[in-house]
Formats: C-alpha cells, sequence, structure tokens
C-alpha cells in the first residue's frame, strides 16, 4: 500500500511526466512558457485544479452513471477552472493578465481530463491527490523549467532578473513561438536521454 | 462487475437528473467565489488603473482621475478615448487620455499619455501592445520615453527623425515608434477638439 | 543530396561530392564580388560561417551519432557559403556561429542529415538570425568597392529598406537610389553574396552548362514574381514597385538561383518543379508588396520547401520507358 502511494506520487514527475513524456497539455506548455515565472504560474493553476478535480471526480464517480461521465467531468474542471481564475484576477491580478485566456483553456488540458478519466475515477480520493499532486508538479516543473530556457536565452534574464547585463544580445526567437517548440524539442532529447541512462 | 449491473440500471432520468445535480451544485459553487471575488477584482482593476494614471500625470491632484473619467470622441469622431481629469481644488490641472493607434507592428497598441493642461506631454505608459519582443517593446522603455517629455504634439518635428522629426525611432522598430506617435496625436486631437468644442458650447 | 528515385538507377560517375564542388565553383563569382565590395567584414562573415558549418556537422557525427563524419561530401561548405551570403558584411562573429548551429544541427543534422531536410539550412539559418537580431540583421555596411583594407564602418539601408520606409506621402518624390548598373555589378549595400547580380548570373551558366541544376526553378520563379509585379507597377505607377530594382535588389536572385534549386528541398519531377516555382515567386510577391518586411524570398522558399512532400505525391516523375502522354 505505501509502495503504491509513493509510485501514485512520484509517477508524473519523471516516469510519466505529463509534458515530456506523454506530450499531454501542449497548447499551454508552448504559449505561456515565454518565461519562469509565467511557466510557474501556469503550472501552480493547472496543479490546484488538478488536485481540486481529482478530489471531486474521485468522490462522485460512483454515483455518476456511466453515459453522462464526461460531460459530468467537464462541468466539474470547467467550474474549477473558473474558481482558478476568478481567484487570481482578485489576488493576482498581473500573472492573471500575464496569463491570458491560456487560464480558462485550461478546461480543455488533456492532462485534467485524462487523469480525471484515467485515474481518478478508479481510484479513492487519497491516491487520487497523490496522483494530483504528482502530476501537477511534473507539469509545472517542465513548464518552470522550459520558461526559464527560453527566458534566459530570449530575453537575457530569469525571473525578471538581468544575468548577462545589460547590453547584451538575447536570442530573440526564443521567446516567440517557433523558440518554443526547438527549446521543447532540446528538452525532450535531454529527458529521454536521462530516462535511457536511469 | 458492479460497472456492468449500473450500466444496466442507467435510465434516462438518472442521466440527465445526475448531470443536473451537479451543473447545479457548480453552479452554486460558481457564485458563492464570484461574489467573494468581486469586490477584490474591482478593486484591483481600480488600483492598475490609477497606478497607470499616476505613472503618466503624477500623484499631484485631489481627486480620482479614475471615478471622474468620463469618454471624449476622437477627432475624426469615429471613435472613442477614456478621458481622466486630474483636479486640484475643482479644476483641471493635468490630464491623462488612453489612447490607441492601428500602425503598430502587431495590430493594436494601446497607451494612456499624460498631457499638462497646456497640452505638453507629461508621460506615456504602454498598457498592450503585440510589438516585437526586444524590437517594438521597447518603445516601453524610458530610454524612448524620455524624449516625449515636455514636447508638444502641435509642434511641427513631432515626428521620428525618419520622417524628419526630433524624436529618435527605436532601432529597427521605426513602425512602433511612429504608432507611439500616432497614438498620442490621437488623444491629443480629441483633447483639442474638446477644448474648442467646450468654449463653442459656452458661447451658445 | 541525391534523391532516390524509380528504376533504372543509371550508374554515373556524378557523386555528391562531385555536384556540391560544382555548386562552390558557381558560387565563387558571387564570393569574389561579396569580397571586393564589402572587404574584410565580409571576409570575416564567410570564413566562420564556413568554419562553424563544418564544425558542427563535424562534431555531431563524430560525438554524438558515432558515424564516419559526411563533412567530406563538401555539403557542409555548401551550406556555411550560402549562410554567409545571406548575412550582412562585418555581422558578429560569435552571432554568425549561432546561425552555423541552427542550420547545421537543427534544421539538418537533427532531420536525419544531407538528403533528409525538409528544409534548406542555410535559409533556416537566416531566418532565425533574421527573427533574433534584426539590429545586427539590418545593419548594412556600405559598399566601397575595391577599398579592401577599410573597416570603418559606414552604414545605410538597402534598396529594398529604402522603398518599404518611404511614407504615403514622399511616394512623388524620387528618392535616392542606386544606379541600375551599380545594382547589376553589385556595388551596393545588402547581404554579402545578394548584391551582384552579374555574378549570380554567370553561377547561373556555370550549373547549367555542368547541369547541376535545370533552368525551370530559376526562370518559373524569376518570371512568376516579375509578371506579378509588373501588372502591380503598371497599375499604381509608383517607384517602389518598379520590377527591375525588385529584380536587382535584395535576394531574389541569390534564392532563385541557389536556394530554390536545392536538390533536397525542392520537388523531383518537373512539372512539380514548375509549380513550386510559381509558388515562391507569388508568396515573395505578396511579402515584398503586403507584408511588413522588406525582403521576403527566404520566407517565400521555407513556405514552399514545406509544400515539397505534397508537390512529389501529386506529380510522381515518368516511369522510364512509359509511353509520354
Amino acid at each position: 500500500m505505501e509502495k503504491t502511494t509513493k509510485e501514485n506520487l512520484t509517477r508524473g514527475i519523471f516516469k510519466e511526466n505529463p509534458t515530456l513524456v506523454m506530450l499531454l497539455g501542449m497548447c499551454p506548455t508552448l504559449g505561456v512558457s515565454t518565461s519562469a515565472i509565467n511557466g510557474l504560474g501556469m503550472g501552480m493553476a493547472t496543479l490546484f485544479v488538478l488536485i481540486l478535480s481529482n478530489i471531486a471526480i474521485s468522490s462522485i464517480k460512483n454515483l455518476i452513471p456511466n453515459g453522462v461521465r464526461i460531460p459530468c467531468y467537464i462541468v466539474v474542471i470547467a467550474s474549477f477552472v473558473s474558481v482558478i481564475d476568478l481567484s487570481m484576477s482578485a489576488w493576482l491580478p498581473s500573472l492573471h493578465a500575464a496569463l491570458g485566456i491560456y487560464i480558462p483553456l485550461i478546461v480543455v488540458n488533456c492532462i485534467i481530463l485524462g487523469r480525471a478519466e484515467a485515474f481518478a475515477s478508479k481510484n479513492n480520493v487519497f491516491q487520487s491527490i497523490c496522483d494530483a499532486i504528482g502530476m501537477g508538479i511534473g507539469f509545472t516543473m517542465s513548464l518552470t523549467i522550459l520558461g526559464a530556457i527560453r527566458e534566459i536565452l530570449g530575453a537575457g534574464t530569469i525571473f525578471g532578473y538581468p544575468i548577462f547585463g545589460l547590453d547584451a544580445n538575447p536570442i530573440l526567437l526564443f521567446i516567440m513561438p517557433p523558440g518554443a517548440f526547438i527549446a521543447l524539442a532540446f528538452m525532450i532529447v535531454v529527458f529521454n536521454k536521462l530516462r535511457e541512462a536511469k | 462487475m458492479a460497472k456492468k449491473i449500473k450500466q444496466k440500471t442507467e435510465s434516462l432520468f438518472r442521466l440527465t437528473g445526475s448531470l443536473v445535480i451537479v451543473s447545479c451544485l457548480s453552479a452554486l459553487l460558481l457564485s458563492y467565489v464570484y461574489t467573494i471575488t468581486k469586490a477584490p477584482i474591482e478593486q484591483s482593476k481600480n488600483q492598475a488603473e490609477l497606478k497607470a494614471i499616476e505613472s503618466v500625470i503624477g500623484n499631484d491632484f485631489d481627486n480620482n482621475p479614475y471615478e471622474d473619467r468620463r469618454e471624449i470622441t476622437t477627432a475624426d469622431g469615429q471613435a472613442k478615448l477614456t478621458f481622466f481629469p486630474g483636479k486640484k481644488q475643482g479644476k483641471i490641472k493635468r490630464f491623462a487620455i488612453k489612447t490607441y493607434s492601428d500602425e503598430a507592428f502587431g495590430g493594436r497598441l494601446e497607451i494612456i499619455v499624460g498631457f499638462t493642461i497646456n497640452g505638453r506631454i507629461i508621460n506615456y505608459e504602454v498598457l498592450s501592445s503585440k510589438e516585437t519582443p526586444g524590437l517594438g517593446t521597447k518603445v516601453a522603455e524610458s530610454e524612448f520615453k524620455d524624449q516625449f517629455q515636455g514636447l508638444s504634439p502641435k509642434s511641427e518635428s513631432f515626428k521620428t527623425n525618419k520622417d524628419g522629426g526630433e524624436i529618435d525611432a527605436v532601432t529597427a522598430a521605426t513602425i512602433s515608434s511612429r504608432a507611439v506617435i500616432d497614438a498620442i496625436n490621437r488623444a491629443y486631437n480629441a483633447y483639442d477638439k474638446l477644448s474648442t468644442g467646450g468654449k463653442n458650447g459656452k458661447d451658445d | 543530396m541525391l534523391k532516390l528515385s524509380t528504376a533504372p538507377h543509371l550508374n554515373t560517375p556524378t557523386t555528391t561530392k562531385g555536384i556540391m564542388l560544382d555548386v562552390i565553383i558557381a558560387l565563387m563569382p558571387a564570393l569574389i564580388v561579396g569580397l571586393l565590395v564589402f572587404g574584410m567584414g565580409a571576409l570575416q562573415v564567410v570564413i566562420t560561417s564556413v568554419a562553424g558549418c563544418v564544425l558542427f556537422e563535424y562534431i555531431i557525427c563524430h560525438y554524438f551519432l558515432k558515424s564516419n563524419p559526411t563533412t567530406g561530401d563538401l555539403s557542409a561548405i555548401v551550406t556555411g557559403l550560402l549562410l554567409a551570403f545571406n548575412l550582412p558584411s562585418g555581422f558578429p562573429i560569435g552571432l554568425t556561429l549561432i546561425g552555423c548551429f541552427v542550420a547545421i544541427v537543427i534544421a539538418k543534422m537533427a532531420f536525419g542529415g544531407i538528403g533528409k531536410n525538409i528544409f534548406n539550412p542555410a535559409l533556416v539559418g537566416r531566418v532565425f538570425l533574421f527573427i533574433s537580431f534584426p539590429v545586427q540583421m539590418t545593419t548594412w555596411p556600405k559598399p566601397q568597392a575595391f577599398n579592401f583594407m577599410n573597416t570603418d564602418m559606414e552604414t545605410g539601408a538597402t534598396t529594398l529598406g529604402i522603398l518599404k520606409h518611404l511614407k504615403a506621402d514622399e511616394f512623388a518624390q524620387i528618392p535616392e537610389l542606386p544606379s541600375y548598373l551599380n545594382m547589376f555589378i553589385g556595388n551596393v549595400g545588402g547581404c554579402i553574396g545578394e548584391v551582384s547580380a552579374l555574378a549570380i548570373l554567370l553561377g547561373f551558366v556555370y550549373m547549367l552548362y555542368r547541369r547541376i541544376i535545370s533552368w525551370h526553378i530559376p526562370v518559373y520563379y524569376v518570371g512568376t514574381f516579375m509578371l506579378l509585379c509588373s501588372i502591380h507597377w503598371l497599375l499604381t505607377g509608383e517607384i517602389r514597385h518598379e520590377p527591375l530594382i525588385h529584380l536587382l535588389s535584395g535576394g531574389l536572385m541569390l534564392g532563385a538561383v541557389f536556394m530554390a534549386t536545392d536538390y533536397t528541398t525542392s520537388p523531383m519531377s518537373k512539372n512539380g518543379r514548375i509549380v513550386y516555382a510559381i509558388g515562391c515567386g507569388i508568396l515573395t510577391y505578396v511579402i515584398r508588396f503586403y507584408g511588413i518586411y522588406p525582403e521576403g524570398v527566404s520566407f517565400a522558399i521555407l513556405i514552399m520547401n514545406a509544400f515539397v512532400p505534397l508537390i512529389d505525391s501529386t506529380f510522381i516523375p515518368r516511369v522510364f520507358g512509359t509511353r509520354r502522354k
């Protein structure tokens, strides 16, 4: 029992990392990772939605008839996303402005529906929380690292602090959309190498 | 095994019922969150606007320019801009106008620009832009912005150096630089129309 | 760079190395003009670019793929030369190396090396640099023919740049443009290899003579562009739409002769090539006339590169021995 808990907690971080292994949630991954702080903010928002939706879905899983399973999950997920959207707009207005449309779009992030369908609907509340935390942290980590790489290369800063001095020439392409694809590709290469080595 | 039995007993009533219940619960949750976040959202929006206004006209006023805002029309009467008066003892001393330009590199550029009452620029702030990061976005940096201080858009030389004016355009971002000037001109002309239009109003 | 095509396979002495050597020879006139016009600044860019491309290809082959380095087939040198031709003289060494890295590692080796890349490596490198370092990429040293040791960097705009930044009310005045003769022989500002139409034509004739390329792509490409450009010019009558200026300045000739004709990234059949070249011409026209950039050749060719697999599957070459339709 202990072993499965640990397994559920760590699965999302390395072995089944949602971004780098399962390649889920590519839209926010590529869209908002222009800076480390954006990546972190997006990851945290997704983490919260994931935990709340996994709790809700694993606790109502026996009450929902199979035929309307998916609509019910989507309604649950959409309400939690709206909760996060409203709360961020109230208490973290600048981050909310930076993430823009991508916050409401968490609804259609495959990771959340994927975990609801593949895990929360089959496991108890506690294990679902563990799974959500693992997946959420895995997602947050990859987004923050991707954001940091793009920010360092594309803007010469990290979390907003300049690291190369002021007159350095950052590689602008990296904070534009093509840079997201190139940086993500290199990240997956390195990650696959690490997984092979293990 | 249990699941199979359940599937058989699923009736239309049960399907609809459970979806309705889930939706009602969600609506309840959302309305609750909405009520508790409504005030903070309004407040943070208010504060953000006020902060933007203060950054372009200072804080030397005793009213709340955000609450005293009103809409003014552009000189050609085509669009509406927002006018924020900074008053002292009931008299407008300086003011800010939220304006825009559609001639920017990446679509609409929105800025808020502050003027003294005699039409000289105090400062401006970029509110939203889709300019190229690292190039067009430099119009939001003080190196470019500081050139505008004290200038009057009425003057002949209120143009970029590329067009024979006195404002040094951002290197490799002439279009974005022109867009800022275009937006400021729009604001100034709207104000100009407003102030002369106001006089005409008195004559009537 | 040779593609696998339908049987029968003729055994000819033509090798990748031989073809590449011919391409290098064809590039020489443009290189010489570039060096004469821009001096040391151009030499530095060319040497860095060629050395960088060869080095990166060797490193990838030797250390990452653990295979025999393919640097011997000279294709990396061609990529290096073409990349340098697309950069302004005096472009910083470090940034040139970034361009080499993108061209060889990302655009070529990551797709499987020679013959397997989808996009022209030199153009990917150029576009990457162009978007990343727009200030350096649009700092054009003024031409100073035969003043070889002069390292004084006086800069000016390119012809297309001048035309693009004319404002509506200035169209009436004729701007200061280089003469047609200067544009033809290359005594103008611009990228190292694109300035001289004459040198590029010499290279084109040499490649035709050696049967390295067929005439279809360059002729249809330039022809389509010139046709659209002339129509536009006749309808508006504005100096900035003058077709001859558009032909002689910017990267049109260089792109049409050396970039669009790359074996790997252009269609195999004749009809496919014609479709591809017409597409390039239309896109170049659209970008130059309606886009925000003064120059559209590299984007046009890269976009059409992406269509090559589709074109190839539509226009299948006639199988040898079957009846002509």
